[in-house]
């Protein structure tokens, strides 16, 4: 018999297959582009391969199959709210008449785009008690960057341009002081207490007549609600700046407590993590930007309207009632953040997960995310640090410190063992401030029993790395590479394809 | 609803907690605590918000209009091979592909993604891509100011007005005046302008489209780009219509330094405007400035290829306020499928869609320019889009194609007052003879009756 030679842990490059005369034929053929512009226009040559379609499926299947997502396992990684993504949504957002609806057809051709846009746009204010929301930006850190904006012009409307200043705590998502920077914000940073939260006599030291915005994540990234945050908002208000909610915690609060109740006068939303639209491996996400009626002139533009019709149906659903417009005209507005108007398809999946579940299942989606981080958390602290043992929110911080100290194992490492147990790492090494740190937020589609599988492996590995820690640092095994090397990677940088030197 | 606790579940979970309650578990202080109840849209079962959802998609009825729409999101034919694979869940229900060693086929089809921009614009280096095609030349600014440290860029007036919006939005924030160069009686760029306005020395950049707004071939070339470079600008392309790049001289022949777009016309929906996908792509000097993700090439412990993350240095989870931008999501998902589309339709594909652009744009505009009070505006070579004009108001002009079902194109007065006879017309491969025939001769009927008044 011979030796297998199938290697199911690597594929050629789509630019190495494929052969000329093996083109798919999706279009007619047109008359030569010589016909249609001077040869001094166009370009010599299209070096792109010509690959049949079972080619490119098989290419991409391959490919789909050394890739980890929610649908393959447990997928705990903090912050990032990695939930169920269920396929109602994908087959609402698909639906030909969004899907093919231009961005530029008339208002009156686009109605039910609109009312998605409306219906989504006024939930979300309800749920988290803004005056408004934008779903013009593009992600969480457009938002943000559109928050910030946001204050800067309110700021120098008011004739304030000596505030510069933006106070961000040390656990903050780094995307904070990065869209503080970009605003030409100076960024203070602010210790945590002893508790892991935001004191308020600390913030008090830092404020004053050049503070802009005070940005602040409710629970915060160690998974701990700030639960001075109303004497934390009197005291910048009093000093004349701005509360900006970072909402990429927001899946631990809905129907339970709401940034504009706690003084917020700025929000974001992460609506691809809070509200179940897919990460795809990255993007794309949708990062509606929420205000309090005092900044909603500022607002990014266009800005759905709705009119009462004036024979609307009384039976028919409230936003049956109205008719729909796009509004450019805010002369106060930052501008857009983007071309056109929001990232559409996914405001029709949160919506659609709305729909699904409504205030009171909403509310049930908070509670239950929170019982199954703190279940998770009491059980890890039978075995691995938690430098904050209390009642958490969504997710919760445990440190290797104590590990690595007796055994040489980091938080890196246990993070790859699990990766051989089909479970995905947590977040690591953030937030900053705690040493050998594994963030866990295990989101409440997940059950007790995928919770019970995620306990008993994390305690089978840091029993194994007591016993044997070489063998913690050398996972993992049984995936398709082992650990990669990032330093060549960066040193000698190979960003893409390059032909064979003939 | 996804919730998969039973009662028995969450007692046994309370108890070890050690809480009596979830809503002991979730106490706030009563300052804070929720007042009211709220309102957002009721809880409905699946079968109805399918049917809620249909409700709204009746409602645009836009999509059935013979459409000459483009103006930044075009009509392209996109094969359904590339949802079969796109959709499929372990691409779907990723995340960002930190941990390498389960990500490695996501990874390599971004690396598939950055290769085929470089192939396609002649570039050395792209990202894993950006929000979309403005916000790319957003960040492609912002490259260029912390290239040079100058405080003030250049921007053709001809380049996309929802761009030049974006960019204005950013700059703002950065306290960067931004000049707009004019636009010649042809449809393109003023150069002599242009060159006149770098030798000042004050500008980081100097952004140009082409195909521009109104469709024209920007006569930008390596001669022009040697006056910009040696002016210490950097001299940044936009294409907002990729399909040019399989037909077009390259952005790089030309000369640019950075080359920032929109890769809708790759396979991915209009969707009512999104979700898009930006790409941006350098020279190598460029290489440390340019933000967002890069996926780079490299090998595993017992060298085999393996890919990564790269370069992370330049981010914001490890640089924080020193970071070349704030990104962090990207748009990974429509950069997926159009690396897809890319491989479906090869070069040959690719090539004959440009191709058949060019044809049928050059149908319509014999169409419509032989209806007797209607003209194309300019004379410049153009892609696949024309500004027709129609010697009265276009908005009115419009609003009577649509009663005759058909969507004429884009008004050009809100953005250019001095163009407000004007409409931008597209037509790409899926434009139909029919289509135009019905245009032609509804603009006859329109016009005529106009003139007879």
């Amino acid at each position: 018999m011979s030796t297998p030679t199938f290697d199911r842990t690597q594929s050629p490059l789509i630019f190495d297959l494929g052969q000329d005369g093996r083109a798919n034929k999706y279009v007619e053929d047109a008359r030569p582009m010589t016909d249609f512009l001077p040869k001094s226009l166009l370009r010599d040559e299209l070096p792109l391969p010509d690959n049949s379609e079972l080619d490119v499926m098989r290419h991409f299947t391959k490919l789909s199959q050394r890739t980890f997502g929610i649908d393959l396992g447990f997928y705990p990684l903090g912050s990032c709210t990695m939930k169920y993504n269920p396929r109602i949504n994908d087959a609402m957002a698909t639906k030909r008449e969004f899907a093919q609806l231009h961005p530029y057809t008339p208002d009156e051709l686009a109605q039910g785009a609109l009312q998605v846009m409306y219906e989504l746009e006024r939930s979300l204010s309800s749920l988290f008690g803004m005056a408004a929301f934008s779903l013009n930006p593009s992600a969480g850190a457009h938002a943000e960057l559109a928050a910030l904006l946001i204050a800067k012009k309110y700021f120098k409307d008011r004739g304030e341009t000596k505030r510069d200043k933006v106070i961000v705590p040390d656990t903050a998502h780094g995307t904070n002081p990065a869209s503080a920077a970009m605003c030409g914000f100076k960024v203070i940073s602010l210790p945590s207490d002893q508790r892991g939260r935001v004191s308020v006599e600390e913030i008090k030291k830092v404020l004053g007549d050049d503070t802009a915005v005070c940005m602040m994540t409710n629970p915060n990234t160690l998974g701990l609600f700030e639960d001075h945050i109303h004497e934390i908002a009197q005291a910048v208000h009093d000093a004349g700046g701005l509360m900006y909610y970072d909402g990429a915690n927001a899946n631990a609060i809905m129907g339970n407590v709401r940034p504009g109740d706690m003084g917020f006068d700025l929000m974001h939303l992460n609506t691809h993590k809070t509200f179940t639209i897919p990460h795809g491996g990255g993007g794309a996400g949708h990062g509606p930007v929420g205000v309090a009626a005092h900044l909603v002139d500022y607002l990014p533009t266009p800005v759905v309207r709705a009119t009462p019709k004036s024979n609307g149906d009384i039976n028919a659903a409230p936003s049956d009632r109205y008719t729909f417009s796009l509004d450019f005209d805010l002369p106060k507005s930052i501008g857009p953040m983007r071309s056109f108007w929001s990232n559409f398809a996914h405001a029709v999946r949160a919506l659609a997960y709305i729909y699904a579940n409504g205030v009171g299942g909403l509310k049930k989606v908070s509670q239950l995310a929170v019982l199954n981080a703190n279940y998770i958390r009491v059980k890890v602290a039978e075995f691995l640090d938690t430098p904050y043992p209390e009642i958490c929110r969504h997710e919760f911080v445990a440190s290797a410190q104590e590990l690595k100290k007796e055994t040489g194992v980091k938080a890196l490492d246990l993070a790859k063992a699990l990766l051989d147990h089909g479970m995905m790492a947590p977040t690591m090494y953030f937030p900053l401030i705690v040493p050998e740190c594994l963030m866990i937020e295990p989101t409440e589609t997940e059950s007790k029993e995928t919770l019970d599988q995620f306990i008993g492996v994390l305690r089978e590995i840091v029993e194994e790395a007591k016993r044997n820690p070489e063998a913690v640092m050398a996972a993992p095994v049984t995936t398709v590479v082992g650990r990669v090397d990032e330093t060549r990677a960066a040193r000698n940088p190979d960003l893409k394809w390059e032909p064979a030197q003939a | 609803m996804y919730t998969p606790h039973t009662e028995e579940d969450i007692r046994a979970m309370l108890d070890a907690i050690g809480v009596g309650s979830l809503e002991e578990l979730l106490k706030v202080p009563d300052a804070v605590a929720l007042k009211a109840p709220l309102d957002v849209v009721p809880a409905l079962p699946e079968y109805q918000i399918a049917r809620r959802f249909e409700h709204f998609a009746k409602k645009n009825t836009g999509v059935d209009y013979v459409s000459f729409l483009g103006a930044g999101s075009y009509r392209h034919y996109a094969p359904p091979a590339i949802g079969a694979l796109a959709m499929r869940g372990e691409f779907l229900t990723a995340y960002t592909p930190y941990q390498a060693e389960v990500s490695q086929g996501y990874l390599q089809a971004i690396y598939e993604w950055q290769s085929y921009i470089c192939l396609l614009t002649g570039m050395d280096i792209a990202n894993a891509s950006v929000y979309d095609g403005a916000t790319a030349l957003a960040e492609a600014t912002i490259m260029a100011l912390n290239a040079n440290g100058r405080k003030k860029v250049l921007v053709s007036r001809a380049v996309d007005p929802n761009y030049r919006a974006v960019l204005k939005t950013y700059c703002d924030g950065l306290d960067v005046a931004i000049d707009e160069l004019p636009v010649t009686a042809a449809g393109t760029t003023d150069l002599d302008a242009l060159k006149h306005a770098v030798a000042s020395k004050e500008y980081a950049s100097v952004a140009v489209q082409t195909p521009n707004f109104f469709g024209n071939i920007e006569a930008f070339d390596a001669a022009t780009a040697s006056v910009v470079r040696e002016s210490g600008t950097v001299p940044i392309a936009v294409v907002s219509e990729a399909i040019s790049l399989a037909a077009l001289a390259t952005p790089a022949s030309w000369g640019a330094e950075i080359v920032v777009g929109e890769a809708q016309s790759f396979g991915v929906a209009m969707a009512y405007g999104g979700p898009y996908v930006g790409f941006i792509a350098s020279t190598k000097e460029h290489m440390r400035r340019i933000p967002g993700r890069l996926v780079g090439k490299t090998v595993d412990k017992d060298e085999r290829t393996a890919y990564v993350l790269t370069l992370q240095a330049r981010e914001q989870h490890i640089r924080r306020e020193r970071a070349t931008s704030n990104i962090c999501t990207n748009q990974a998902h429509c950069a997926l499928i159009a690396t897809i589309y890319l491989a479906l339709m090869g070069k040959t594909g690719l090539h004959d869609v440009a191709a058949l652009n060019l044809q049928r744009s050059r149908e319509l505009a014999t169409a419509v320019s032989s209806v007797d009070g209607v003209d194309l505006k300019f004379t410049a070579p153009f892609f696949n889009e024309i500004v027709v004009d129609v010697h009265q108001p276009a908005a009115n002009v419009l609003a009577k194609l649509q009663e005759r079902g058909i969507l004429g194109g884009v008004d050009l007065g809100p953005w250019y007052p001095e163009l407000s006879t004007c409409i931008l017309m597209n037509a790409t491969e899926l434009t139909t003879t029919g289509e135009i025939d019905a245009l032609a001769n509804a603009l006859g009927e329109i016009v005529r009756v106009h003139a007879n008044v």
